[in-house]
């Protein structure tokens, strides 16, 4: 155990202050050294890898009409959605990101998990059965649904596309880094590996491939997380009070680590990051998505109901397994050594250890503590698990980013309607492949950059573009096409803007001296933004066309409310 | 399909559906964000309170009070689902049937 540790040890992950908009991307980042193979690990990637491949031959035998394809036929049950749906959401970078904040920051990881959990209820209560009786296959479909095609499914997609972008490049550097990590392969391979492999998923097997893949890993990281909270717990007789005291007795913040701490000073940055978080959320198009998957509204919301209770589960999980991760990575083992932690570093500050010493970077935190309660076998598994999982949802993101294209932009927009089913399925399989091979070049050219901002920015982009038009678009009769067009491109500028201008790209990623926008987030100023903009808009909008829009609500209306004309699941 | 949906806007128990879900998804919409901001503001305010150790223990009034906003989001969501998938899609039910 020793020696695969040490191997692990080589490895230099730029610690790199966790910033509040990005720890979902925070997973790795900075320069990390190759290791040694990990067999165990490729051993259990390579068994998951075979499972999921032959279920893409079982749905690609299934796969044959665009329903099956963008919407694996509408036949997933709110229960399996549910999982789907939490295992979208269960990135890998949340995973090791937030277990690794608790270990350095304590109480402060708690406050993501919380920031990230309850867009889900406001989903469930105000988007989810309206999106499912207005909706076929993407959210532009809601979105456009009595206006203009052309302008709005162009603004829905390019809204789409900037998200899924951004998100899949932090995914494809996170792969990268976490590969060489874990299993010592080189970045390059890596990142082949995970393009070649959701080409394949999404290609052959559409949604109802990604959508069991999904599960699966979901299933396997929730079984996971659990053992490792289990046998966490079980060293202090179950009593999380002996874990938390032991907790503030070996790490050096003390019980400061039981309080909130510096990640959030000022009350604009808190409400910034909860909105982001919250109607951001609310604003994935891979995650929006997968309401069209089930077979109607009744189904749509039971799955946010399971979705809610396994994200919050999970949160709770990785709250525990970050102080399992300061008690059994910051205590001497029974030879008085301190296996998880850089020796030299160890040796420099006298033996007196601290969460910053631990070998490969706070993000390495949930997978050491996986070694340290499981041996070197479980120690593989989860380290395959974490692969999976980034496999998993950028199978998702490509689909939602060739939905976006074939069926919005191709289908609606150039041919006008007039595209065959059959013709829309190959553009979307074409433009799988072109994601695929654009992000594998993507994931090699960021290598060297700190992407951690990445999943900051699709979050505001989501929640400032997509979201407003979304939820006006449902609830709101007089929104014009004009109102729309603009208040979403408002939101998509304005957001992309502030976010470079502002501490973490214009200081931290473009070595500029000082922000010129203060805040790390700027959700709470472009959110409101956008719909003051939508607002504006379509007051002072008085064409034709848009009276027209406004009589189209009645009848959008009672769509909304009663699933009356809604697409249902197809018959197999 | 036009002829339907005029019945459905003329049938009262149509009215009562989207007044009831609507008042009943707002409620539980505004609880939820007073719960989470609440929770917010107490984090960038309210510090010294949630640091605050129960009893003569090291655990804070802040784990409680985090799992509280965790578990009531899960609570939430499973009060919606019960009434929404019983009382209100029964009530749908009833409307189409009457509306065809």
């Amino acid at each position: 155990m020793r020696s695969l540790v040490n191997r692990v040890g080589a490895a230099a992950v730029a610690a790199g202050a966790l910033i509040p908009a990005s720890v979902h991307a925070a997973a790795v980042e900075g320069a990390v050294q190759k290791q040694a193979t990990n067999f165990s690990a490729i051993v259990m990637f390579l068994i998951f890898v075979l499972a999921t491949l032959g279920i893409t031959y079982w749905a690609a035998r299934r796969t044959k009409s665009a329903k099956d394809f963008y919407a694996a036929g509408g036949g997933i049950t709110g229960f399996q959605n549910g999982l789907a749906i939490a295992g979208d959401y269960m990135s890998a970078a949340s995973f090791l990101g937030i277990a690794g904040l608790v270990y350095t920051s304590g109480f402060d990881g708690l406050i993501f998990s919380v920031g990230w959990l309850v867009g889900w209820p406001i989903i469930l209560f105000l988007v989810a059965e309206r999106l499912r009786n207005l909706g076929k296959y993407t959210f532009a479909d809601v979105a456009s649904y009595r206006f203009q095609q052309t302008p709005m499914r162009t603004m829905a997609a390019c809204g789409s596309l900037a998200t899924v972008t951004f998100y899949l490049i932090a995914q494809m550097v996170g792969a990268g880094k976490l590969i060489q990590l874990l299993f010592g392969l080189d970045y390059m391979w890596a990142v082949v590996i995970v393009g070649v492999l959701m080409i394949a998923y999404v290609t052959f097997g559409g949604m109802l491939a990604t959508t069991w893949v999904q599960i699966i890993k979901a299933v396997l990281l929730l079984s996971g997380a659990s053992f490792m909270a289990f046998a966490v717990l079980a060293k202090f007789g179950f009593s999380p009070e002996a874990m938390f005291a032991t907790a503030t007795q070996v790490h050096p913040k003390a019980t400061a680590i039981m309080a909130p701490g510096a990640l959030i000073t000022d009350p604009i940055s808190a409400i910034s990051l909860g909105m982001a978080l919250m109607f951001g959320t609310a604003g994935l198009p891979h995650i929006l998505m997968r309401f069209f998957t089930v077979s109607d509204a009744r189904e749509a919301r039971k799955s946010v109901f399971y979705a809610t209770g396994f994200i919050g589960y999970f949160y709770i999980l990785t709250f525990i397994i970050g102080f399992g991760a300061i008690v059994l990575l910051l205590t001497p083992d029974a030879t008085g050594a301190y296996p998880f932690l850089d020796a030299a570093k160890l040796a420099a500050a006298g033996g007196k250890p601290n969460p910053a010493m631990i070998i490969g970077g706070s993000n390495m935190a949930a997978i050491h503590t996986a070694h340290a309660v499981g041996g070197d076998l479980f120690f593989g598994f989860i380290s395959a698990v974490a692969f999976a999982t980034i496999l998993a949802v950028v199978a998702g993101l490509t689909l939602a980013g060739a939905s976006a294209v074939s069926h919005d932009l191709y289908a609606s927009v150039i041919a006008r309607g007039r595209a065959s089913e059959h013709d829309e399925i190959r553009v979307s399989k074409i433009t799988t492949v072109v994601i695929g091979i654009i992000s594998i070049f993507l994931g090699i050219a960021f290598e060297n950059q700190n992407v951690a901002f990445m999943v900051g920015l699709a979050f505001v982009i989501a929640a400032s573009a997509n979201f407003p038009v979304l939820l006006m678009s449902m609830f709101w009769g007089r929104m014009t096409t004009r109102g729309a067009v603009l208040g979403g491109w408002i939101g998509l500028v304005s957001s992309v803007t502030l976010l470079i201008l502002g501490p973490t790209v214009w200081k931290s990623v473009l070595g500029n001296p000082a922000a010129i926008f203060p805040y790390d987030n700027p959700g709470a100023f472009t959110i409101p933004l956008s719909f003051l903009a939508i607002w504006f808009f379509s007051i002072t909008d008085n064409s034709k066309a848009a009276q027209d829009e406004r009589e189209a609500y009645k009848a959008q209306y009672i769509r909304s409310q009663t699933g009356l004309g809604a697409e249902g699941a197809s018959a197999h | 399909m036009k002829e339907n949906a005029q019945r459905i806007l003329a049938n009262p128990k149509f009215q009562e559906l989207v007044q009831k879900r609507s008042a009943f998804a707002w409620t539980l919409s505004i609880a939820m964000l007073v719960i989470y901001f609440g929770f917010i503001l107490l984090v960038a305010f309210g510090k010294g309170f949630l640091g605050t150790p129960i009893g003569n223990g090291v655990t804070t009034w802040g784990i409680p009070v985090g799992l509280f906003t965790i578990i009531s989001a899960f609570i939430l969501t499973g009060i919606y689902v019960h009434r929404a998938n019983g009382e209100f899609d029964e009530l749908n039910r009833q409307i189409m049937e009457e509306s065809k």
